[in-house]
């Protein structure tokens, strides 16, 4: 349960770190939070080479943006973004997702990017980020490129990024006009700030006749990648979200997925779970929404 | 690979060592600098019972590398006690209300609900909870645990070192 000899190279700036990536090659590895690649390689399942950490990164810290969107530097502590007015203002889904983000001694050390670029299935940060149609910056020895999150998952805690690219921004869009705007998380795991077997996040405007006018939907845990649900969203449309619709919605998503089985959940209790949450987080969204409505 | 020079400060002591770089932050405290009172459970982040204070915050000293903690502060249990050697509220308190068994997993215990009474004086039940969620413990069944806190925190708030010996208000 120790890890292999790797050398340690504690970048200062993010020139540094692709520099690093670019001189490393295939066999090195960015350190963030280590919430994951340390266990990894404790469980000799990672044996990187070098490890180049990006923790004392200044210019990989902070949270800003503007009035259409926040943005989250990649190297910012999961807990720092928990407590800030900011991210609770701009993107409540996020607020909401991260206290279920581990406990608060992994959430004091993870990372927001690091936990996209770790791609989880199951993780929090990756599914809330699939939701809002978040935008990535990447930078690698070349120069920095955005990434469009929809194109950014590709399997079982893989992604689109290169192997000497660094993750540096998300952009998460600020939903502003046409109404309320109501958020719903809802999962179900064995132990609070365990893993999730199913999770559901969900994003909604509500008009001031309460008719839905703008929905996202994803589920993770249902597939290697988070998954966005545009038909269940789409049923949402237009509906003032009466408990027929909500229902169909839900039974929308169910029908969308093709969840696998493991020794946590069979691939049936994660369809049934799937249909639930959605429905729970669709009903929680709409009732925040309905509730700021009336007490604005 | 070569070990690296690093300087950390621990419980208010300036360390200067040279670690290789996979040498973990709690095998650290316990193996370089003698400090055995941080325990060392699963080693993969599962069980907290290495949980130390790391620049103010509770973190899981297994889930780091010693060559991370280069010019940063941690505080472990062994920092915990009065100047005079005594326990300190907290430590009184779980001792009081039998907040430990085997023991094992007190010092994470301890840590994690240490930062908590510092940042939060006055925790909820689900509070505390939350703040003890990362740790497992085998024996005592969690429920004396709380109880220890909230007596702590009860009597570091209060002037009076009696008050809420007797009860504890839900």
């Amino acid at each position: 349960m120790k890890a292999a000899a790797f050398d340690y190279i504690r970048a200062s700036d993010i020139a540094e770190v692709c520099q690093a990536l670019n001189d490393g090659g295939p066999d090195c590895k960015i350190i963030a939070g280590g919430q994951t690649l340390v266990p990894m390689m404790a469980m000799r399942l990672a044996r990187p080479s070098i490890i180049i950490d990006i923790n004392a990164v200044e210019e990989l810290q902070g949270i800003g943006g503007d009035e259409s969107s926040l943005v989250i530097k990649a190297c910012t502590r999961q807990a720092a973004a928990e407590r800030s007015p900011e991210v609770r203002a701009k993107a409540p889904l996020l607020a909401k997702a991260l206290r279920f983000v581990g406990h608060p001694q992994t959430r004091n050390r993870g990372t927001v990017g690091g936990s996209i670029a770790n791609a989880d299935p199951v993780a929090e940060i990756p599914l809330v980020a699939l939701t809002l149609d978040a935008g990535l910056v990447a930078e690698s020895a070349g120069g920095a490129k955005n990434i469009d999150i929809s194109g950014f998952f590709h399997g079982l805690m893989e992604t689109s990024l290169a192997p000497d690219e660094c993750l540096t921004e998300v952009h998460l869009p600020v939903w502003n006009g046409g109404g309320i705007i109501g958020t719903g998380f809802q999962e179900v795991s064995i132990r609070a700030g365990d893993f999730a077997i199913v999770a559901a996040a969900v994003q909604l405007v509500v008009d001031e006749s309460g008719v839905c006018r703008r929905a996202a939907v994803a589920l993770g845990g249902v597939a290697p990648t988070p998954l966005r649900i545009e038909a269940t969203a789409e049923a949402l449309l237009s509906s003032d979200l009466d408990a027929e619709t909500v229902g169909e919605a839900a039974r929308l998503a169910a029908n969308e997925i093709d969840p696998g089985g493991d020794v946590h959940a069979s691939a049936e209790y994660r369809r049934r779970c799937a249909r639930v949450m959605v429905e729970r987080a669709i009903i929680e969204a709409r009732d925040e929404a309905l509730r700021r409505a009336a007490n604005p | 690979m070569k070990p690296r020079e690093i300087s950390v400060t621990v419980n208010a002591k300036r360390y200067r060592s040279e670690v290789p770089p996979r040498l973990t932050l709690v095998d650290y405290l316990r193996e370089v600098l003698g400090l055995i009172g941080t325990h060392t459970g699963c080693e993969h982040g599962v069980c907290g019972a290495c949980s130390v204070i790391f620049d103010g915050q509770p973190i899981r000293s297994c889930l780091m590398f010693a060559i991370q903690a280069d010019g940063h502060e941690v505080e472990t249990v062994e920092g915990l006690a009065e100047a005079d050697g005594g326990l300190s509220p907290l430590q009184d308190a779980f001792w009081e209300t039998h907040a430990l068994q085997c023991g094992y997993c007190t010092p994470g215990m301890l840590m994690a609900t240490h930062a908590l009474l510092r940042s939060n004086p006055d925790p909820t039940v689900d509070e505390i909870k939350e703040a003890i969620g990362g740790n497992l413990c085998r024996c005592t069944g969690y429920q004396q645990i709380v109880e220890a806190v909230r007596l702590a925190a009860k009597r570091m708030r209060g002037a009076h070192p009696e008050a809420g010996k007797d009860t504890i208000d839900e």
